[in-house]
């Protein structure tokens, strides 16, 4: 399994009933089911993604999360997680709306595009790229490119609570030492642990 | 000589399984009997009996699901999907299907004769539920000597007997496949059923019920029912490309009430087939069984059973059905995986309505096939 994804799966309770959003080939929900006790769901809209999840037994729904998640009711489900997908949907503000109300518990993990050698890139006058964004800004998935910043402003005018960080290094194991002081200059990316903000009663 | 990849000749046999001693008991409590069930089988069960996969057949289908009979140049209603090296692939599968009861393809139903009186039942035929249906199909299993499936599979009505199954009897189904079927028929769906059944019954011919023992057939509104029913089936796209607004036999329009356009041939031509093959009143209790279905309608049972239901599922919509749109199967999905029954999904994209469960649509069988692939190589890791 990719580093980054062990890093998801580590901040899965065991034995958790899991959503995982754009799942690819459901090489995380594989690991959470079989060795992490969890049950699990996975969302896909890549025709050949979605048959290999039929290939290997875990059960996923054809559906791109650009439109919400109406084939799940509210809160069906434990953990709901959104693996090196954020940048590349079209409106990340809905799908985090999605995510908190399907799930209590949330794990969006992303590349940082303020790491250092990103900006660097920039300041070189090109649009940078890097091992974690390798392809050219006009054949990217990433249309949504944010910072780690970017991305704690953006949960706060949500009112998502990020409960825990995890930073990530360049090779997607979890990153420790320096990055902690200067995490949106250092880190490659991080996994965020969100919840919901109950609704304040009227 | 069969087609390659065909299960190649088959017939059709026929098992009584309930008697007048020992009679089917309906969900209403309304006892039936005797009871034959035609049935058909192909590829072999395996020595320890873990390899049957049921066919659940829609409103109008028969137990001749693949192969061919005897003298036939056409193979049975599901054959592109079903025989070796299929997404139904009969080299390492026992499928079995059946025909329903209440139908009028070997199966007792409304034209079967009734022991009290020794004449056909007509409307004196017990209703029965999508549940009865589920009873006969186990009891024909049971008769096979097979006591679990690694499969069910059913389009419409028949996907509909899958997903019963599934919640009456979890433990029994590994896997299940649900292609454009419905947990509850809509308003409009009810509609088009109740007008096609008025049609049957105004007839002059239906009368009351007893036409068979008068020796004679309401065909005409049997036929108007079809055809109206099979209007349901295509989409407003396929018709357009497969009929346009051409002209049968002619250039020119020739002005009339006669059948003039290509699509009002079709339709005559899908009526008067449908008589040779379909009985009006099986008609009437097969189209009201599904009207009636509704197993999402009590939410604190339903939790009670799904929280039982490990079965697998496939659900796979069509989106040009608007007999069963997508939101049809949408809302089994979203039920079943709000109950953390393992569900897979997807809409296909195909011009061809409702009807493309019967038809190669290669992402529709990929999809199947990828499944049921899968379905049976973890039972492989099992044994």
């Amino acid at each position: 399994m990719r580093p980054d994804l062990s890093v998801v799966a580590d901040l899965v309770p065991t034995g958790s009933r899991v959503l995982d959003l754009g799942c690819g080939d459901g090489a995380l929900l594989d690991e959470l089911i079989r060795f992490r006790g969890c049950s699990g769901q996975g969302v896909e809209v890549s025709p050949d993604a979605f048959y290999a999840c039929l290939g290997r037994g875990i059960p996923v729904v054809a559906a791109d999360i650009d439109q919400g998640l109406p084939d799940f009711a509210d809160q069906s489900f434990d953990v709901v997680v959104l693996s090196q997908t954020l940048q590349a949907v079209r409106r990340p503000a809905l799908v985090v709306r999605e995510m908190m109300r399907v799930a209590s518990t949330a794990i969006v993990s992303f590349s940082n595009y303020g790491h250092f050698r990103m900006r660097l890139g920039l300041a070189r006058g090109r649009m940078p790229r890097s091992r974690l964004f390798p392809e050219t800004w006009y054949d990217t998935p990433t249309i949504h490119p944010c910072t780690l910043s970017d991305f704690e402003r953006f949960l706060v005018a949500e009112g998502v609570r990020p409960e825990q960080r995890v930073l990530i290094n360049s090779r997607g194991f979890r990153a420790n030492g320096l990055r902690d002081r200067r995490p949106n200059l250092l880190a490659s990316g991080a996994a965020y642990v969100l919840r919901g903000v109950p609704p304040v009663a009227q | 000589m069969s087609a390659p990849a065909s299960v190649g000749r088959v017939e059709t046999r026929t098992a009584r399984l309930f008697t007048r001693d020992a009679p089917l008991v309906l969900e209403s409590g309304a006892r039936l009997g005797p009871v034959d069930v035609a049935y058909e089988t192909y590829g072999e069960l395996d020595a320890d009996r873990g390899n049957a996969v049921f066919i659940c057949h829609a409103l109008t289908g028969d137990a001749h699901a693949a192969g061919f009979h005897d003298e036939a140049s056409r193979p049975g209603w599901w054959d592109n999907l079903i025989g070796p090296g299929k997404p139904v692939d009969t080299s390492r599968l026992y499928v079995v299907c059946a025909n329903l009861l209440g139908g009028c393809r070997g199966t007792t139903g409304p034209s079967s004769t009734d022991p009290a009186t020794g004449e056909a039942y007509g409307l004196r035929f017990p209703l029965f539920t999508v549940g009865d249906l589920v009873q006969v199909h186990r009891a024909l299993l049971r008769h096979l000597g097979v006591e679990r499936l690694l499969a069910a599979v059913g389009g419409s009505l028949g996907g509909m007997q899958v997903l019963q199954w599934a919640l009456d009897h979890p433990d029994e189904i590994d896997a299940a496949v649900v292609v454009c079927a419905t947990a509850r028929l809509s308003p409009q769906n009810i509609a088009f059923s109740a007008v096609a059944r008025e049609a049957i019954m105004r007839d002059p011919e239906f009368r009351g019920g007893d036409y068979l023992a008068a020796g004679v057939r309401p065909d005409r509104g049997l036929a108007v029912a079809r055809m109206m029913a099979h209007i349901t089936y295509l989409s407003e796209e396929g018709m357009r490309s497969r009929f346009g607004r051409r002209i049968q036999d002619a250039e020119t329009p020739r002005f009339g009430f006669d059948v003039d356009f290509q699509v009002e041939s079709y339709l005559q031509h899908q009526g008067e087939s449908f008589l040779r093959r379909f009985d009006a009143n099986s008609y009437l209790y097969l189209t009201r069984v599904m009207d009636y279905f509704d197993p999402f309608a009590d939410p604190a049972a339903l939790a009670a059973k799904l929280d039982a239901v490990r079965t697998n599922f496939l659900v796979i919509s069509f989106d040009t059905d608007w007999r069963f749109d997508t939101s049809h199967s949408r809302d089994i999905v979203r039920m079943l995986a709000a109950h953390r029954t393992p569900v897979s999904f997807r809409e296909i994209s195909s011009p061809h309505g409702h009807d493309s469960f019967l038809l190669v649509i290669p992402e529709y069988h990929d999809t199947v096939r990828a499944f049921m692939d899968r379905v049976y190589r973890a039972r492989e890791a099992t044994t």
